[in-house]
């Protein structure tokens, strides 16, 4: 394995991190929309926190598709021809998301209004629930033939542990949706969203617990790297704890900051299970590796001073942009 | 259900990207529009120019919604129909998809974000730049894909990887200095400019109609109609040079949008209009102007033209007899008369109406025809560009990569016809509904008006005046 397949390893699961945490607190946003707001005004107000950020949280998932794309060719081509279905309902949902904002904006009566509203909602749950059962089934075995195309039965893409996984991503970034929340805004939904993380912490930790053991039971992961696994599984719990804590406290930073590094620990969860694979197959002569699966070097050499450039330039402004909107948004009619 | 699997995926993707393609062209063109009208008001402070920005603005934003919703479907498709295509090409293809993220896509979200949000916290000028920013970035997001796009119509700085057989990146530069790509972008960068400006144009020409907000109008339609005309003569001019191109690149493609079956006489005659029998491989009823395609084609009055027959023999010798190399030849032929026509018919509306519409003796109002034929003008540019995508794409067959890779080969393995009818009419459903709502709510700004509160941040807050307008 070459230093710069490594390294492109790495960045993809620092892209796809970027993606969960960012993008992650705001289909938490959007699932609050919901489950937390009561009325249109609430529903605005929340809208309001994400409003000039969404798009820019979701090119996370672009460039880590387009860096997937480029760094790792075969394995973004066997992955998404793989999970054909899952990825065309993620499509959809992002799709009903994307437009919900602008189409809400204009809707004139209260029923078009309302409609493009749960557009938001539906669209805030299926992403973060699919990509979670895309990410937990390909850290089980597949069925994948010499060629690299994974033909994965229905069993292999819905079980217990993607079924779990889905569910666990899903309440993760409600979690970090609340927690965001309570940073961003004042009024009512502020004390509410509090008192519903009081509670959902709880569900949270059981979550946690029935997903360290599925992990255990399904997959190699405490086989092929028992230490580095369980470290992992031990941080994300000590994660929750200590989001719990800042609940408790009600210090809102840092819950957010809690529930943010929980969803990054089980992006690097992943990739450290799967490394040095990029695809597990029942057979294991098919499992994909790190060292086929690359671009050439010079794409990746090219790769590499691209990003070395530009990240941190996007990253400015894009750090700007926050700095910009700092303030909390204030209760709207 | 007799369509193949290729068949449904090839379907799928001409639905998905011309309907992105919709889009693109119109967002394009609308951040430059709405940057021009911000401008004027930063510089002359006049309220009207305000409200004209406050007003395109909103449908600009309409259409990048849809824009970047459809977009996120042709980057997963190629990894979900196209698997083998993607394995094939990942080493040259991937790079630019990435830098579009990383360049362009960061730029235009989070600049619109900033730009929907900051109308009454930033001084005018430092907004403003918020949307030239968000321009800048749709504009460098085009090049770099159509920098894939133009590797597939002429490969260029790349190995055969003998061990994989697949395309190795040798020389990156070749790639983004590949000549297809410096004619392509332009031409449709020109295109998207021309799609913007007709479209407000003719929204406003429809308004006109109805006697509504004259002054306003009268401005947008000014606006648009300049922008609209400066780029749709950029549009024709580039177009010669790809002609240029891809006589000698691609001659099968230019014999096909010729219409050609035989060698031309020298000097050949251009085909207005003709009855093409694409089996027979003969065409009938001619409609010939003498010597117009040699000037066209080499741009003096001698030269003939190489026809399809001959075209495709030597496509034989080089790639081998086992199969034919025939384009869709009444496509191309019809396309390219639809759009090179169309361009030349728009930019004598464009001329026209900014000669009824000068400022000395303007006589737009009561030239009622010519309001309605810049009304009907503002679909015209979004035929145009779907034409101009037909010949390009269509006229590759049957390569995906030119002269490389064929479209049967590129096709993913796993996936199977029920996938693609089930993903077929779910995105027929929901870019149905999309068009539809998009078309409306333009629609209905048009009716309520350049008064009605805008709803530029989402309607979470009315947009607070700047200086210079009257609270
Ligand atoms: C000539 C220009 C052009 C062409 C040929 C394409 N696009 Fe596009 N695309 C744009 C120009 C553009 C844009 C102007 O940058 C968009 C359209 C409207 C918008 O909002 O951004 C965009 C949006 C957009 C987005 C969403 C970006 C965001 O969230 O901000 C993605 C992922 C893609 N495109 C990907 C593609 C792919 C994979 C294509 C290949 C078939 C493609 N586009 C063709
Ligand atoms: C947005 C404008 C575009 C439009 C409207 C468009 C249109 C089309 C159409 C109609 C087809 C189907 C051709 C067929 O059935 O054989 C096609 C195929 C294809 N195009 Fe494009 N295209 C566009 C841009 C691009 C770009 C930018 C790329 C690559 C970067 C691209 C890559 C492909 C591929 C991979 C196929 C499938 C294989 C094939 O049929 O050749 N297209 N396109
Ligand atoms: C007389 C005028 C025109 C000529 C001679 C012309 C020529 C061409 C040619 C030869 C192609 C195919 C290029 C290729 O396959 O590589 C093309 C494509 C295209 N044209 Fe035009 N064109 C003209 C006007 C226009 C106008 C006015 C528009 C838009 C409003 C337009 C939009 C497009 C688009 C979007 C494509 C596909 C992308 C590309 O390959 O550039 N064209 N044009």
């Amino acid at each position: 394995m070459s230093p710069l397949q490594l390294l492109w390893f790495l960045l993809l699961a620092v892209l796809f991190i970027g993606f969960f945490v960012l993008e992650g607190f705001d289909f938490g946003v959007g699932m609050a929309t919901r489950l937390l707001a009561k009325n249109e005004g609430e529903r605005k107000q929340l809208v309001a926190t994400i409003g000039p950020h969404w798009d820019g949280n979701e090119v996370w998932l672009i460039t880590a598709g387009g860096a997937m794309f480029a760094s790792y060719p075969l394995w973004y081509a066997s992955l998404f021809s793989g999970f054909y279905i899952l990825f065309f309902l993620v499509l959809v949902g992002l799709i009903l998301r994307g437009v919900s904002f602008e189409f809400a904006a204009h809707a004139q009566s209260r029923s078009g209004r309302d409609i493009w509203r749960w557009a938001l909602f539906v669209g805030s749950v299926i992403p973060p629930f699919l990509l979670g059962m895309i990410f937990t089934a390909i850290i089980q075995p597949l069925t994948i033939d010499g060629k690299m195309d994974i033909y994965a039965s229905f069993g292999e893409q819905v079980n217990l542990l993607t079924i779990v996984g889905g569910v666990a991503v899903t309440l993760m970034c409600f979690m970090h949706g609340l927690n965001f929340i309570r940073l961003k805004t004042t009024g009512a939904l502020r004390t509410r969203a509090l008192a519903y993380n009081r509670v959902l912490i709880w569900v949270l930790y059981a979550g946690a617990v029935v997903f360290a053991i599925l992990v255990y039971l399904s997959t190699d992961f405490f086989v092929k790297r028992p230490v580095s696994s369980a470290i992992i599984v031990g941080l994300i719990v000590l994660a929750i704890v200590c989001e719990h804590i800042a609940i408790v406290k009600n210090r809102e930073g840092l819950s957010l900051i809690a529930s943010g590094s929980a969803l990054a620990l089980v992006v690097v969860l992943i990739f450290n299970g799967l490394f040095p694979r990029v695809l597990i197959a029942k057979d294991a002569a098919n499992s994909l590796l790190i060292t086929q699966a690359s671009a050439s070097n010079l794409t990746l050499t090219i790769m590499t001073g691209v990003t070395v450039v530009l990240l941190p330039i996007a990253l400015a402004y894009f750090i700007w942009a926050y700095v910009v909107f700092h303030k909390r948004v204030p209760e709207l009619s | 259900m007799g369509a193949s699997v290729l068949e449904l995926a090839r379907f799928q993707f001409a639905m998905t990207t011309v309907f992105h393609f919709f889009f693109v062209p119109f967002s394009i063109g609308m951040a430059l529009v709405t940057a021009i009208m911000e401008t004027m008001f930063v510089r002359t402070k006049k309220p009207l120019y305000k409200q004209m920005t406050l007003f395109w603005g909103k449908i600009f934003l309409l259409s990048f919604a849809v824009g970047v919703v459809t977009g996120i479907i042709q980057e997963f498709q190629f990894g979900m129909n196209w698997s083998n295509y993607s394995r094939f090409m990942g080493d040259i293809f991937g790079a630019p998809l990435a830098i579009e993220a990383l360049l362009a896509f960061f730029m235009e979200s989070t600049f619109i974000g900033l730009w929907m949000f900051t109308w009454d916290r930033f001084k005018p000028a430092l907004h403003a730049a918020m949307i030239w920013l968000v321009w800048l970035g749709t504009t460098l997001s085009a090049i770099w894909i159509l920098s894939a796009n133009a590797f597939m119509q002429h490969p260029t700085g790349f190995a055969i990887n003998q061990a994989t057989g697949r395309v190795k990146l040798v020389d990156f530069g070749a790639v983004i200095t590949n000549p297809q790509l410096w004619v392509e972008f332009p031409h449709v960068i020109f295109g998207a400019f021309t799609t913007a400006g007709f479209a407000v144009a003719g929204m406003a020409a429809w308004r006109l109609l109805k006697h509504d907000h004259e002054e306003f109008y009268l401005r947008s339609l000014r606006v648009g109609l300049i922008v609209g005309l400066v780029a749709v003569v950029g549009a024709i001019g580039v177009g010669d040079l790809q002609t240029q191109f891809i006589i000698k690149d691609q001659p099968m493609k230019f014999a096909a949008t010729e219409g050609i079956y035989k060698n031309t006489k020298d000097p050949a005659a251009w085909t207005v209009v003709e009855l093409i029998d694409s089996k027979n491989h003969t065409v009938s009823n001619q409609l010939d102007v003498p010597v117009l395609l040699s000037l066209l084609a080499y741009h003096k009055t001698s030269g003939a033209v190489k026809g399809m027959d001959q075209a495709n023999a030597e496509l034989q010798a080089k790639y081998g007899k086992d199969k034919d190399y025939y384009v869709p030849a009444k496509t191309l032929f019809w396309s390219f008369r639809v759009m090179s026509g169309g361009g030349v018919v728009l930019a004598i509306v464009a001329i026209l109406g900014l000669w009824f519409s000068r400022a000395k003796k303007n006589t737009l109002s009561s030239k009622r025809w010519l309001l309605w034929l810049l009304g009907i003008a503002l679909w015209v540019p979004f035929l145009i560009n779907t034409c101009g995508w037909l010949i390009t794409e269509l006229g590759r067959y049957p390569w995906t990569v030119y002269g490389l890779y064929t479209i049967e080969d590129a096709i993913s393995a796993t996936t199977t016809a029920g996938q693609l009818w089930f993903s077929n009419i779910a995105y027929l459903l929901i870019f149905s509904l999309l068009g539809g709502v998009m078309v409306y709510f333009s629609h209905r700004n048009l009716v309520l008006g350049p008064d009605a509160p805008s709803t530029l941040n989402y309607g979470i807050d009315e947009i607070t005046p700047l200086e210079g307008q009257p609270s």
